[in-house]
C-alpha cells in the first residue's frame, strides 16, 4: 500500500513515541501526554490492573461455589463480589479493551493520521476512566460496603439496598462519559483525518468495526448515564420514577438499562471482530475474502444490535407483539455475525498459513465466539429462553462471547501488535503454551454452566442444590487452569518488555496495513510524510507474481 | 417426542433440540474447515497463497440459508411460547406472593401455605405478586418461569401429568438470601388434593398456624 510515499529515514532518526517525553519526565511525561500512542499505553496499564482485580474476584466466586454451602465467604460478601466482578469486567475491561487501548494506539496510524481529532479530550477520557475505576473499587472500603445489586442495578432492589450503590452508579456514569468521548473522537477522526486516497473501501476492516462501535458509543451511552443518575436521584429524594412503592415502574428501568446495555455488547464484540479481520489475512498471506460483506456486516450489527434490547426481558411480562418482534430481530442480528465467521474461514482457504501466536488467539476467538453466538440462538428462541433465562446458561453464553470472544480478541491484539508497540519480541512458544492453558481452562470453566443452566441452576446463587455439585466442581477446576494460562501469558509479555529480543524490522508479520510501514517503535508523529493511498489494505500482490518469493 | 411432568415440556424441548442440531452442525462445519485449512494450506505445504477477493454466490448462499434456518427456530420458539401466555378459562387460580425471601400460596377458599399443592391433570393458574423487590417464579421441571414484579400482574399456568414433588426457585436476584428462596410444588391426584384443601380449611378456622414447614429443599 503506497510504500513509495513513506520516506525511509536515513541518519536523522525521529524520536520514537517511547523516547519523546514532551514537557515532563518520567511518569509526568506519560500522564500529561496527548499523544494517542502514549494514551493507548496508559489505558493498557490501567486496564490490565483492573482486569487483574476482576480476575481475583472471579476466582474467589468460583472457589466459593466449589461445594454447596459456605466455603470461604458469607452470602453478603459473595453478592458484593459478583457485582464488582461484573462492573469491573464490563465497564473497565471489556468495553474499553480494544477501542481505548489498540484503537487509540493504532486507529490514527492505520488511516494515515498523526493523531486523533481531539487529543486533549482523549487524555480527559483516560482521566475519567481511571477516576471511575478507582471510585468503583474504593467503595469497598467505605462503611456499608460496595454495591450488592449485580451490575444491572435492577430497581427496586438497587433503591432499597443499604450498600454504597450510589458510588458504583457514579463510577459507571463517569466510565460512560469516558466511553462517549472516545467514540466521539473516533467518529470525527475516521471522517476527517484519513490519508489522501483512503476512500471508505480502502480502510482496513478494523477501522470499519471501530467506526461502527464509535457510533454506538456516542448514541447509546448517554442513555445509561442518565438512567443511572436517575437511580441515584431516586435513592436520595425518593422521586418515584422506578420504585413501585412510590408509583414508579421497575420495568421502565429495565428497558432504559438494556437500551444501552445490549448495544454495549456490540461495543464489546465489534472491535474484537476487527482485530480478527486484520490478523487472518496477514497470517494467511492473502486478500481477505468478502471485504465489503465484512465491512457492511459491522454496520449491520451496530444497527440491528440497537433494536433487540428487550430480549433481556422475555420473562418480565411484555405484550405478545413485543415478544414476537424482539425475538425475530434477535435472530436477524445473528446473520451478520455468521457472515463474518464464514468469510474469515474462507480467508484461510488457499492461503499460505503461518500459525503464529496471534493466529492461535484469533482462531480461538472464532471457535469460542461461534459457541457464544450459537447459544445466543437458544435464548432468542422464546420457548427455550423461558427455561434458560437467569440461569447459568446465560452466564456461560455471555462469557463465551465476552471473554472467549472479546477477551481472546484482546489477547490476539496484544500478541499481534506487541512487537510494534514495544520493539521487543516475546517468547512465541510460551505464548502458544499459554493459549492452550487458556483454551482448555476456559471451556472447562464455562461449558458445564450450559448444562446446569438448562437443568435449572439459577444465576447469582451463593448456594445450590446437591444435584448441581459436579458441574460447579468441574467449573472451579477450570478456573484454576484458566488462571494458570493467564499467568503464563502475562509473565511472558511483561518479561519480554525488558528481556525480549530487540526488534528493528518494520514489518515482522508481513502485514500490508500502514502500521507495518512506519518504524518500530512508531515515531512521535507516526509519519514523516503522510502517505497517499492507492490500493486496498490487503492486496498481497506477490501472490500474483509468478516465481517470486515473498517480498518484505 | 419429549415428555415430562408439564404440558410445556414437549414444545420447549423440541425447540431446544431443533436449535441444538442446527448449532452443532454449524459449529462442526466451521471448526472442521478451520482446522483442515490450517493444516492443508500451512506455509510449508503451500508457500504461495492465492488471492481470492470473494464470491457473491457464496455470500448470498450463506446469508439466505442461515436466515431461513433462524426463521424456523424463531417459529418453534414462538409456538412454544404462545401457549404459555394463554391460560384456559377453567383454570384453578392460586395467588402467589413473593417477598424477601419466601413464597406464600393462597387458595381461593382463603387457605394459605408455603408449599404449593396442586391437583394432577388440572389447569392451574398462578397470579404472581411481589411485596418488595423483583423475584422470578421458576420451576425448572415444568419449563415455567416468570418475573414477579411489584404492582404488575404477571401470571403463569400449567397442567401437570405426573405426581411428585418439584423445586420452586427464585430466578431474579433479590438480595441476601436469594439462593435460599426455595419452595416445592407437590402434585397429587385431585381427590387427595381436595381432601388436603378441606383439611387445611378446617384447620384454619381452628387455629392460626396453618403453614407447613418446608425447610428441606432437596429431593
Amino acid at each position: 500500500m503506497a510504500s513509495d510515499a513513506i520516506a525511509v529515514n536515513g541518519n536523522e532518526k525521529e524520536p520514537s513515541y517511547l523516547e519523546y517525553t514532551g514537557k515532563g519526565r518520567g511518569l509526568k511525561s506519560w500522564i500529561t501526554s496527548t499523544d494517542h500512542k502514549r494514551i493507548g499505553i496508559l489505558y493498557l496499564c490501567s486496564l490490565l490492573l483492573f482486569f487483574a482485580v476482576g480476575v481475583v474476584f472471579g476466582f474467589l466466586m468460583r472457589l466459593e461455589l466449589i461445594a454447596p454451602g459456605r466455603t470461604i465467604m458469607d452470602p453478603q460478601t459473595y453478592n458484593q463480589i459478583f457485582t464488582l466482578h461484573g462492573v469491573i469486567m464490563i465497564f473497565l475491561f471489556v468495553i474499553p479493551g480494544i477501542p481505548a487501548v489498540f484503537g487509540n494506539f493504532f486507529l490514527p496510524i492505520l488511516i494515515g493520521a498523526k493523531d486523533v481529532a481531539f487529543p486533549r479530550i482523549n487524555l480527559l477520557s483516560w482521566y475519567l476512566f481511571v477516576s471511575g475505576g478507582l471510585l468503583a473499587i474504593l467503595s469497598i472500603t467505605l462503611p456499608g460496603g460496595s454495591a450488592d445489586t449485580g451490575w444491572t442495578f435492577y430497581v427496586p432492589y438497587s433503591v432499597r439496598s443499604g450498600t454504597n450503590v450510589t458510588y458504583t452508579l457514579f463510577a459507571a456514569f463517569m466510565l460512560g462519559f469516558s466511553s462517549i468521548l472516545t467514540g466521539l473522537n473516533f467518529v470525527t477522526t475516521v471522517h476527517r483525518m484519513r490519508a489522501p486516497g483512503m476512500s471508505w473501501f480502502k480502510m482496513p476492516l478494523s477501522i470499519w468495526s471501530l467506526y461502527a462501535t464509535a457510533w454506538v458509543q456516542v448514541l447509546a451511552t448517554p442513555i445509561i448515564g442518565i438512567t443511572l443518575l436517575l437511580v441515584a436521584v431516586e435513592r436520595w429524594f425518593g422521586v418515584g420514577l422506578f420504585d413501585p412503592a412510590l408509583g414508579g415502574d421497575p420495568v421502565l428501568y429495565q428497558h432504559l438499562f438494556w437500551i444501552y446495555s445490549h448495544p454495549a455488547v456490540y461495543i464489546m464484540i465489534l472491535p474484537a471482530m476487527g482485530v480478527v479481520s486484520e490478523i487472518i489475512p496477514v497470517f494467511a498471506r492473502r486478500t481477505i475474502f468478502g471485504y465489503k460483506f465484512i465491512a457492511f456486516s459491522s454496520i449491520g450489527i451496530a444497527l440491528f444490535g440497537s433494536l433487540v434490547w428487550a430480549h433481556h426481558m422475555f420473562t418480565a411480562g411484555m405484550s405478545d407483539t413485543g415478544q414476537f418482534v424482539f425475538s425475530i430481530l434477535t435472530f436477524l442480528v445473528a446473520i451478520p455475525s455468521a457472515i463474518k465467521v464464514f468469510n474469515w474461514t474462507a480467508t484461510l482457504y488457499k492461503g499460505s498459513i503461518e500459525l503464529g501466536p496471534p493466529l492461535y488467539y484469533a482462531l480461538g476467538f472464532i471457535f469460542l465466539f461461534s459457541i457464544g453466538g450459537l447459544t445466543g440462538l437458544f435464548q432468542g428462541t422464546l420457548a427455550v429462553d423461558i427455561q434458560v433465562h437467569d440461569t447459568s446458561f446465560v452466564v456461560a453464553h455471555f462469557h463465551y462471547v465476552m471473554f472467549g470472544g472479546t477477551g481472546f480478541g484482546i489477547f490476539a491484539a496484544m500478541h499481534y501488535w506487541f512487537p510494534k508497540m514495544f520493539a521487543r519480541m516475546y517468547n512465541q512458544k510460551a505464548a502458544k503454551v499459554a493459549f492452550w492453558f487458556l483454551f482448555v481452562g476456559f471451556n472447562t470453566l464455562y461449558f458445564p454452566m450450559f448444562i446446569m443452566g438448562w437443568l435449572g441452576m439459577p444465576r447469582r446463587y451463593y448456594d445450590y442444590l446437591p444435584e448441581f455439585h459436579i458441574y460447579h466442581f468441574i467449573s472451579t477446576i477450570g478456573s484454576w487452569i484458566l488462571i494458570t494460562g493467564l499467568i503464563i501469558m502475562f509473565t511472558n509479555l511483561i518479561r519480554s518488555l525488558r528481556k525480549g529480543k530487540i526488534l528493528t524490522e518494520q514489518n515482522i508479520w508481513g502485514g500490508e496495513t500502514l502500521e507495518w510501514r512506519v518504524p518500530t517503535p512508531p515515531p512521535h508523529e507516526n509519519f514523516e510524510h503522510i502517505p497517499t493511498i492507492t490500493e486496498g489494505p490487503y492486496e498481497y500482490k506477490q501472490n500474483e507474481e509468478p516465481q517470486l518469493e515473498e517480498v518484505k | 417426542m419429549f415428555s415430562g411432568p408439564s404440558n410445556f415440556v414437549e414444545s420447549v424441548d423440541t425447540a431446544f433440540w431443533v436449535v441444538m442440531v442446527i448449532s452443532v452442525f454449524f459449529l462442526v462445519v466451521i471448526t472442521f474447515s478451520m482446522v483442515y485449512f490450517v493444516i492443508k494450506y500451512s506455509r510449508k505445504k503451500n508457500p504461495k497463497a492465492e488471492n481470492i477477493h470473494g464470491n457473491v454466490t457464496l455470500e448470498v448462499t450463506w446469508t439466505v440459508i442461515p436466515t431461513i434456518l433462524v426463521l424456523i427456530m424463531f417459529w418453534y420458539g414462538w409456538v412454544g411460547y404462545k401457549q404459555m401466555t394463554e391460560a384456559p378459562e377453567d383454570s384453578m387460580v392460586i395467588d402467589v406472593t413473593a417477598q424477601m425471601w419466601k413464597w406464600t400460596f393462597k387458595y381461593q377458599n382463603g387457605v394459605q401455605a408455603d408449599t404449593l399443592y396442586v391437583p394432577l391433570k388440572k389447569n392451574v393458574r398462578l397470579n404472581l405478586h411481589s411485596l418488595d423487590v423483583n423475584h422470578a417464579f421458576f420451576v425448572p421441571a415444568f419449563r415455567v418461569k416468570k418475573d414477579v414484579i411489584p404492582n404488575r400482574n404477571n401470571f403463569v399456568w400449567f397442567n401437570i401429568s405426573e405426581t411428585g414433588s418439584y423445586n420452586i426457585m427464585c430466578a431474579e436476584y433479590c438480595g441476601l438470601n436469594h439462593s435460599n428462596m426455595y419452595s416445592k410444588v407437590i402434585v397429587i391426584p385431585e381427590q387427595n388434593f381436595n381432601f388436603w384443601l378441606e383439611n387445611k380449611s378446617r384447620l384454619k378456622s381452628g387455629s392460626q398456624t396453618t403453614t407447613v414447614k418446608t425447610d428441606t429443599v432437596s429431593n
